[in-house]
């Protein structure tokens, strides 16, 4: 056999191959509540390993839910959904400053529950879902002696990439419409770009006082 | 905090007066602020006087013992604090249990406080939780809300924290069958009082930091956080979402402009074009959360 036939073939296997990865990595989504679940108890995990985030590294912790739990969000959502009826006066370019600065002040707020953890039991509860729905709930809940549990709940939609989380709602508060009221009082005050402003004033603040929460953790 | 009002007002005299005094100074420099933008918040004047009065207090005082407190005493000392006082609560929870119409709740939580009396030595253990017997949240507030009782006006009331015109209404009978207030002689009370307070600060310290670092306005934060999650337990956690006409109706507005960014561009390397184009008819459509036409309603503004 000729030896560039040979080579052909193998190439045409080697094409062959990586197209066949491709769509089994297209079919291959995770079904939302084990997405829930192996994020949740990775980065439960990985707490509970590292020193230094429980001496409270507050930039470890951070590193960890931008590596870990970022991707999973979808923060434009989450952004539309706590600027509310003024979302569509902002412009493309405001809205991707918008949803830069409210993103940083999701992850920061992120990570000073994920410094407050105490191992406290997690109970993943079985997803109510049919198998071809779009948009379902998962429901996670904390569990502690002497309090009754507290739930949190993640809005997730299903994308061409995963299911990505849009909203979060902690004991029954939703993240994102608890800023509704504040925001919508700073764009009619100042308009989108005032909001803009105080979002990054905030979020320079924390940046330079020092960490953290949960610092002393006992 | 209404442990810590019970707690106060077993201490009657000079300390009661200076408060009171405290109190009328900043409600007469609150009066003249009054700024009602939202339905909800008609009184956010004062309200926001007795915000910015509690927010003292707690920097004063509650924060520092509550820390001093969290310091002192190991967590397992201060998980039998916590539950022996959640342990007198079962007793009036599964009173508005069975007031709200869900019996078997009730029995649950009788027969919490019953295993938790008896072989948990005084409340101190929750040995119920393990045997699967769940704690419950209920009060007469959340009581007069499942009867159909609208919430009222938002209310801040001093120490005691946010409330409503109902749940202040039901506050009043939670604390008039509160067995810790109604505990003599009074020394006892008071200890039992100022404990139940402390410790329930100590609890809240994380909470209350993470608090400082999400919220722009914590006077607003707090408020919504507080209205949302009373809706939220008068329906035991499942809140009515909003019909899905009102959805549609709502949704044109909030939608993104034809050629707007894909969504997760901002964060994401850019991936395969196929799927940025996919996703973008996709989940570029900000949704409404349960409590929706309830909080633009309210934020609807006039000025």
């Amino acid at each position: 056999m000729p030896v560039v036939d040979l080579r052909a073939a193998a190439a045409a296997a080697a094409v062959c191959i990586a197209l066949f990865a491709a769509a089994a990595a297209a079919q291959d989504i995770q079904p939302a509540d084990v997405l829930v679940k192996n994020v949740t108890l990775e980065v439960v995990e990985i707490v509970k390993r590292d020193k230094d985030i429980q001496a409270g590294d507050r930039r470890k912790v951070v590193e960890l839910i931008e590596a870990k739990v970022v991707p999973h969000f979808n923060f434009t959502a989450m952004t539309a959904s706590a600027v509310g009826t003024q979302w569509g006066k902002a412009n493309a370019e405001q809205k991707l400053r918008l949803t830069e600065e409210f993103r940083t002040l999701m992850v920061r707020t992120y990570a000073s529950s994920i410094a407050a953890y105490r191992n406290q039991r997690l109970d993943f509860r079985p997803l109510r879902a049919k198998p071809t729905d779009t948009d379902v709930t998962v429901n996670v809940r904390v569990l502690q002696p002497g309090t009754e549990a507290v739930k949190i709940d993640y809005d997730m939609e299903k994308t061409a990439r995963g299911w990505k989380v849009w909203d979060v709602r902690v004991a029954d508060i939703s993240l994102t419409a608890n800023y509704r009221t504040e925001f919508a009082n700073v764009v009619r005050d100042s308009g989108i770009d005032g909001l803009i402003r105080i979002l990054q004033a905030k979020n320079s603040k924390a940046l330079e006082r020092t960490p953290v929460a949960g610092a002393e953790r006992k | 905090m209404s442990g810590l009002w019970a707690g106060v007002r077993g201490g009657r005299g000079a300390r009661l007066k200076v408060l009171l005094a405290a109190f009328a100074l900043v409600l007469a420099s609150g009066c003249a602020t009054t700024n009602g933008s939202d339905p909800r918040d008609p009184l956010e004047g004062f309200n926001r006087s007795m915000y910015a009065f509690n927010d003292a207090f707690d920097e004063a005082i509650g924060k520092p013992v509550a820390s001093a407190y969290k310091s002192t005493l190991p967590e397992p000392v201060r998980g039998w604090v916590r539950n022996f006082f959640a342990n007198i609560g079962d007793l009036f929870i599964g009173l508005n249990n069975l007031l709200q119409g869900k019996p078997a709740d009730s029995v649950n939580d009788w027969a919490r406080f019953a295993f938790n009396t008896i072989f948990g030595v005084f409340g101190i253990n929750d040995i119920a939780s393990e045997m699967g017997l769940e704690k419950h949240n209920e009060d007469f507030g959340q009581t007069f809300g499942r009867w159909g009782s609208p919430s009222g006006a938002y209310l801040v009331w001093p120490l005691a924290g946010p409330s409503t015109v109902r749940d202040s209404a039901g506050g009043l009978l939670d604390l008039y069958f509160d067995p810790v207030r109604r505990h003599q002689p009074d020394d006892a009370r008071l200890f039992a009082g100022l404990l139940r307070a402390v410790n329930q600060r100590a609890d809240l310290l994380d909470a209350s930091r993470i608090l400082e670092e999400a919220a722009l306005d914590k006077y607003l934060f707090q408020r919504d956080a507080f209205l949302q999650r009373r809706r939220g337990l008068i329906h035991d956690g499942n809140p009515p979402r909003e019909s899905p006409s009102s959805r549609e109706r709502m949704n044109p507005r909030l939608q993104a402009e034809p050629g707007a960014p894909a969504a997760d561009r901002l964060f994401e390397e850019p991936a395969a074009a196929g799927a940025a184009v996919a996703e973008q008819a996709h989940s570029y459509e900000p949704r409404l959360p349960a409590n929706y036409e309830a909080v633009v309603a309210a934020s609807r503004v006039r000025r």
